[in-house]
């Protein structure tokens, strides 16, 4: 009989299932990991000292570049941190206008997740219908911000404009025919809310056509229940947040628990796993797509009814109005300062959590009183819950290796950084 | 979040006596000061301790305060030549000697008390710095400690494998230390003639698009606030 030995496998770091840059050397007995040592940094761009070397808000830009799928989760955490330092509350229309886009943005991670994870183990027309979804969400970005992804739309004091009154719409083009454009059109008619209202109308059906897909099917089951399972006591000491926690049974939401904005105003539930395996935590973030939808509603008629600021009105912290730059001139040197030097954030640190769409996401910030931060330091919740591979991975085949990075749902550009 | 934090500053009080450095800073945040030595039983006692119930450690972050306080670019005084430009190249000024150059702050959460507090450690003076690993204590420290040890150079005694995590494989360097260059040490090429990637000195000058600046302003001083 042949003697079996273990030996090491490199995946990645150019694997489909790799969700990007880990490199991971796996050393194997057979089929089964005996050890798994993740290999992180290939898409480290020092985003912290970085943001050390510019003015406060010339950085909100890079924190939509590090978790590419809720960009605007992590400008919030960022810019909470600031205004934080410097004492400020934004106007209550902006933040219901955050509330309502950190909720689109947890729906759209989770969305991008459930379509990655699902082609990953094997579920592929999960993948399309997810798609077609977070387009509509992808067009609410750009409606309010002009980007489909990298918005920069929170600022320090609120966000930087209103909601448009108008969506854009699609363009006839010898490609699709009038009937067509006007089909894609037809929940385009009003206002950005009114779009994002028939959203969250079609949605439901939507989350229950994914659910049809996956819930009851029998390979995801195989594929996922009792895969990577972690117990409620371990999950606290390897420093889980978010749904990995929920995962395991601890009802642990910063939403709820230390409520910032006002989510304090809204009506949703928490949902929690029983196991902790990849099952449950696919289960909690399925409802949590449906509780994100819910907010939404809730901040769409909100928002309806109650015009007002979107920002703070001093200047030293937002600009002033482009069309009182062209006759006063205290609002022009305001404007020049603002977008030259900056403005100053009196000394002290703060850290300021978030509840991202993947856990919790922070930033801790160090001011000496300068134009620019002393010291930027991002909690990528991803990064936590990368570190805890080896030991969910431990005893399993390589094929649930896949499974288990998938429902970490982990993006390399948040922990990387 | 006020109410929680004065019971969280008497219980720590309580525990570790009336002399314990607890610091109330912005946003009713407590940042409690420890000496090395005192690491790993403090962080033992506040993890078990009823009251205290820290059972996670959410963030871990080091800190380089070498330039911490100087401008790039003077504002307050003028001289007969008006004020100054822009910015004056060289060393940073400090001595990498100075004592309580690095701190290392330490977030911890308490899921069943709900509260929050920040543990902050100075290593001893010496290059390298060095404190006790709290790898024991919070699992998930494992892979933060390795990040501070790469991008700061702090030494964490008793972690079980101190490697560098983020920068590249055969990196030289901290370079998140504030006498580090934004631009870096090395810069990459293939060269078609050895048919392989070198590394060279970086050959572009170090630029500041905007000086650092440090302005008084009244109107964030809490003691100005009515």
């Amino acid at each position: 009989m042949a003697e079996i030995r273990s030996f090491t496998m490199n995946f990645g770091p150019q694997h489909p299932a790799a969700h990007g840059v880990l490199r991971l050397v796996l050393e194997m007995d057979g089929e089964t990991i005996q050890k798994a040592d993740p290999h992180i940094g290939l898409l480290h761009r020092a985003t912290e000292k970085l943001a050390e070397s510019k003015p406060f808000n010339q950085s909100i830009g890079y924190m939509d570049r590090l978790d590419y799928m809720s960009m605007m989760c992590n400008e919030h955490a960022y810019v909470l941190a600031i205004e934080r330092l410097l004492g400020i509350t934004p106007p209550l229309r902006a933040q219901y206008i955050r509330v309502l886009f950190d909720e689109i943005t947890r729906v759209m991670n989770h969305l991008m997740w459930l379509a990655a994870h699902g082609l990953d183990i094997g579920a592929m027309t999960i993948f399309l219908y997810c798609f077609r979804e977070r387009e509509d969400l992808l067009d609410c970005y750009e409606a309010v911000s002009g980007a489909r992804m990298h918005a920069t739309y929170y600022r320090p004091g609120g966000v930087h404009r209103d909601l448009p009154l108008e969506m854009p719409r699609y363009e006839g083009s010898r490609f699709r025919s009038k009937q067509g454009t006007d089909k894609l059109n037809e929940a385009r008619s009003g206002s950005l809310l009114d779009f994002i209202e028939d959203f969250t109308d079609r949605f439901p059906a939507c989350i229950d056509d994914y659910e049809t897909l996956l819930t009851d099917n029998r390979i995801w089951k195989q594929r996922t229940v009792n895969i990577g399972v972690v117990s409620p006591e371990r999950a606290m000491a390897l420093g889980f947040t978010g749904p990995m926690l929920r995962g395991s049974g601890i009802a642990w939401d910063l939403r709820k628990k230390q409520p910032y904005e006002v989510y304090s105003e809204m009506d949703f539930d928490i949902p929690v796993g029983t196991n902790g395996d990849c099952y449950d935590r696919y289960l909690v973030r399925m409802e949590e797509l449906r509780q994100s939808n819910r907010i939404i509603r809730q901040c769409v008629r909100w928002l309806r009814e109650n015009p007002g600021p979107v920002s703070i009105a001093d200047q030293k912290i937002v600009p002033p109005r482009r069309v009182d730059m062209k006759d006063d001139m205290e609002s022009l040197i305001h404007h020049f300062k603002l977008y030259t030097e900056g403005y100053c954030v009196p000394e002290g640190e703060v850290y300021a959590a978030i509840e991202g769409p993947k856990g919790e996401f922070g930033c801790y910030m160090v001011s000496d009183g300068a134009n620019k931060p002393y010291r930027v330091k991002l909690r990528p919740p991803a990064f936590i819950h990368l570190s805890a591979l080896d030991e969910m991975v431990r005893g399993h085949m390589l094929a649930d290796v896949v499974a288990v990075i998938g429902t970490i749902d982990v993006v390399f550009g948040e922990v990387d950084r | 979040m006020s109410m929680r934090s004065e019971r969280l500053a008497e219980r720590i009080h309580a525990r570790f006596g009336d002399d314990a450095e607890l610091l109330h800073g912005t946003a009713n945040e407590l940042t409690l000061i420890v000496a090395p030595e005192q690491l790993i039983e403090t962080a033992t006692a506040l993890r078990d301790e009823p009251g205290l119930e820290f059972a996670m450690l959410v963030e871990l972050a080091a800190v380089d305060y070498l330039v911490y306080g100087l401008d790039e670019w003077k504002t307050r005084s003028a001289t007969e030549s008006g004020f100054s430009r822009g910015v004056v190249r060289g060393s940073p000024p400090v001595s990498a000697e100075t004592p309580q150059r690095f701190a290392v702050a330490y977030h911890l959460l308490s899921l069943s008390l709900n509260h929050r507090l920040r543990l902050r450690c100075y290593p001893a003076a010496g290059d390298p710095p060095r404190l006790p690993s709290v790898n024991d204590v919070w699992p998930s420290a494992n892979w933060l400690e390795r990040e501070a040890f790469d991008l700061f150079g702090i030494l964490f005694d008793g972690h079980p494998d101190l490697r560098r995590i983020l920068t590249d494989y055969g990196f030289i360097g901290h370079p998140f230390r504030k006498d580090f260059p934004l631009i870096g040490q090395v810069q990459v090429r293939y060269d078609a003639d050895e048919k392989r990637v070198v590394y060279e000195p970086v050959d572009i000058e170090p630029r500041t698009l905007v000086p650092r600046v440090i302005r008084d302003d009244h109107r964030y001083d809490p003691a100005m606030k009515d």
